[in-house]
């Protein structure tokens, strides 16, 4: 059996189980954020369950319109605070304790490895960089299983993803992954597990890894995963809440595909309008202007991207035509970044610096785009006003290159800046 | 169940940005996402729709989120069922557990013309246009997705299980 596999088995109280099968696995967290929550809530009031499944297991985190940005948004944060009372819910997560979802679980070791989770938001597959098995569903997947602990799967087949040779300059798992997506395309791993691994993956960092395993659903993964090693370990050593297992891959495992890619082969990539998948190199878009910078998000806004972007932009400014605005996804991260100096330092170069929120990602609030404005953003999607106007543009790229850019006015990379 | 209505067709790779922005997400309130539904996508879309209409797409409709306002606009807008080559796992599932019909058929995909009509015999998943007079076939339905419509959807599938545990 694959690691995907295996955790779908013994979730399922099986010896086995292979792909193309239903099953009903019992989950160990469920989370939902203030857009999916409340249709959650609602759902789960009609079912009639006395009580939910298991109160320390249910997170509801207020991310995407908060800090609350109008009184709608209000309105569904309140309804999480109010259930996460009437339920004494252990992990609700209030404005100045919150960060975005997928960044805040896995900081907290509120996720550990061999774990089953699932939660109302698509990004939920960011958890497989720990060796869980984690995956999005809806609001209503949500509220079934506030109240049975359980839920359908089918379990999918698996594709693997071999990474070896070494990664170029400020080649980073971001590039990795929107290399990966522009070859495979954005339904390449439909219904499928995407496990990563290989010498590359064998000595990336777990920020890295999340930001690999966060995007698999950029290519219609079911889950991304890689199978844990020392970098989990020391990684979850401390800071996991409860006993963690690592599940590995068997030798003779079923792949239904085998794709493997020479790092060495691989430059700063950006994904163009309007799709992930639409890549390019970085190099090759100096001709695009830039009105608007973002470095944040569950898929690159933990304390290494933030570092990476500084180091770019230490001692220079903004370009004037340009605004840029880096959001650390977490409390913790935005505490470690003032204390780094990195808050006074992009303060300096003339960005803003924001509290935790999903924001601009999903074009929420904290820095929309005007008809006919251009983005780089180290952000997961740029469909057709992803971050505004449905005419505006938005291009994906790691956390070096969004900085370059930032810098430049323009798409450009690390080198023309330092 | 026959389903019988008229087309609108939409190509690959139909996100969930286009189906409802996220500007709208601060609601949940059907009546108010179907008011928005597929704008970005088609400006004109939310008052040209009229219920009993269906939707047939390309491959991989419903992309991106996992926000079920999407099948929630859709189904509140009055379209009765969609058809499309394939669809994005999270709207799949979606899609059954609140009851909103979708088929996938390559052939219904391809041969569907915007504007025609079409019936759909939803338990033998046969897709006729009547415009062109012919049929084609949808994929079966796994059992277990058959049990979730018989049930009337998930909610109603859960309450029953609790029931009898
Ligand atoms: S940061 Fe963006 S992609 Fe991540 S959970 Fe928030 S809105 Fe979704």
């Amino acid at each position: 059996m694959t690691i995907t596999e295996k955790i779908l088995a013994a979730h399922a109280g099986r010896d086995n189980v292979s792909a193309g099968e239903l099953i009903n696995a019992k989950v160990d967290l469920i989370l939902a954020n203030d857009i999916t929550a409340p249709i959650s809530i609602n759902e789960f009031k009609k079912i009639g369950a006395k009580d939910v499944f298991d109160r320390d297991r249910i997170a509801f985190i207020p991310d995407h319109f908060a800090p609350q940005k109008d009184i709608k948004a209000a309105e569904q944060c309140k309804m999480l605070r109010d259930f996460s009372k009437e339920y004494d819910l252990d992990l609700y997560f209030e404005v100045g304790r919150m960060g975005v979802e997928h960044a805040l679980l896995p900081e907290q070791g509120i996720v550990v490895p061999g774990d089953l989770v699932i939660g109302a938001d698509s990004h939920t597959c960011t958890y497989g960089a720990l060796g869980a098995f984690s995956t999005g569903v809806g609001s209503t997947d949500v509220a079934s299983a506030m109240a049975t602990g359980e839920c359908w799967f089918r379990v999918p087949e698996s594709m693997k993803f071999i990474y070896y040779g070494t990664l170029n300059k400020w080649v980073s798992g971001k590039d990795l992954i929107l290399h990966t997506i522009g070859d495979i395309g954005v339904d390449g791993a439909l219904y499928r597990a995407m496990e990563f691994e290989g010498e590359v993956i064998s000595y990336l960092p777990m920020s890295g890894r999340l930001t690999i395993c966060n995007m698999a659903i950029e290519a219609g993964g079911k889950n991304g995963i890689i199978v844990p090693d020392r970098i989990t370990e020391d990684y979850v050593k401390g800071r996991a809440k409860r006993e963690y297992k690592f599940y590995t891959a068997d030798k003779d495992a079923e792949y239904v595909d085998i794709k493997e890619y020479d790092c060495s082969q691989i430059p700063l990539t950006v994904s163009c309008p309007h799709l992930p998948s639409n890549t390019k190199p970085a190099a090759e878009l100096s001709s695009v202007s830039i009105d608007q910078v973002v470095v944040g998000s569950c898929t690159n806004g933990r304390i290494e991207d933030l570092r990476a972007a500084a180091e770019i932009i230490r001692g220079k400014k903004v370009s004037p035509n340009t605004r840029m605005i880096v959001i650390p996804a977490t409390q913790q991260i935005y505490l470690e970044a003032v204390r780094e100096g990195l808050a006074e330092l992009f303060v300096e170069a003339d960005a803003v610096f924001s509290t935790p929120t999903c924001g601009p990602c999903l074009g929420g609030h904290m820095g929309i785009l005007a008809k006919g404005e251009k983005a780089i953003a180290t952000t997961n999607r740029n469909f057709t006003g992803r971050m505004g106007h449905p005419e505006s543009e938005v291009y994906l790229s790691n956390p070096a290159v969004a900085a370059a850019s930032a810098v430049l006015g323009r798409i450009g990379t690390p080198e023309e800046v330092l | 169940m026959i389903l019988k209505g008229r087309v609108w067709k939409f190509g690959d790779n139909i996100d969930t940005d286009a189906i409802i922005p996220a500007r709208y997400l601060n609601t949940s309130d059907p009546e108010e996402l179907a008011r928005h539904l597929m704008e970005d996508a088609d400006r004109d879309f939310p008052t040209k729709v009229r219920a009993g209409d269906m939707i047939i797409a390309d491959s991989n409709f419903g992309c991106g989120s996992s926000r079920e306002h999407a099948p929630i606009a859709i189904k509140a807008a009055g379209i009765q069922a969609v058809v499309a080559k394939s669809f994005a796992r999270i709207f799949y599932r979606n899609s059954f557990n609140i009851g909103l019909p979708i088929f996938e058929s390559d052939d219904a995909s391809e041969k569907i013309s915007e504007g025609d009509e079409i019936e759909v015999d939803a338990d033998r998943g046969i897709i006729k246009n009547v415009t062109k007079g012919e049929e084609y076939s949808a994929k079966p339905i796994p059992p277990f997705m058959q049990e979730l419509i018989s049930a009337g959807g998930l909610i109603e599938w859960t309450k029953k299980r609790i029931k009898v545990s």
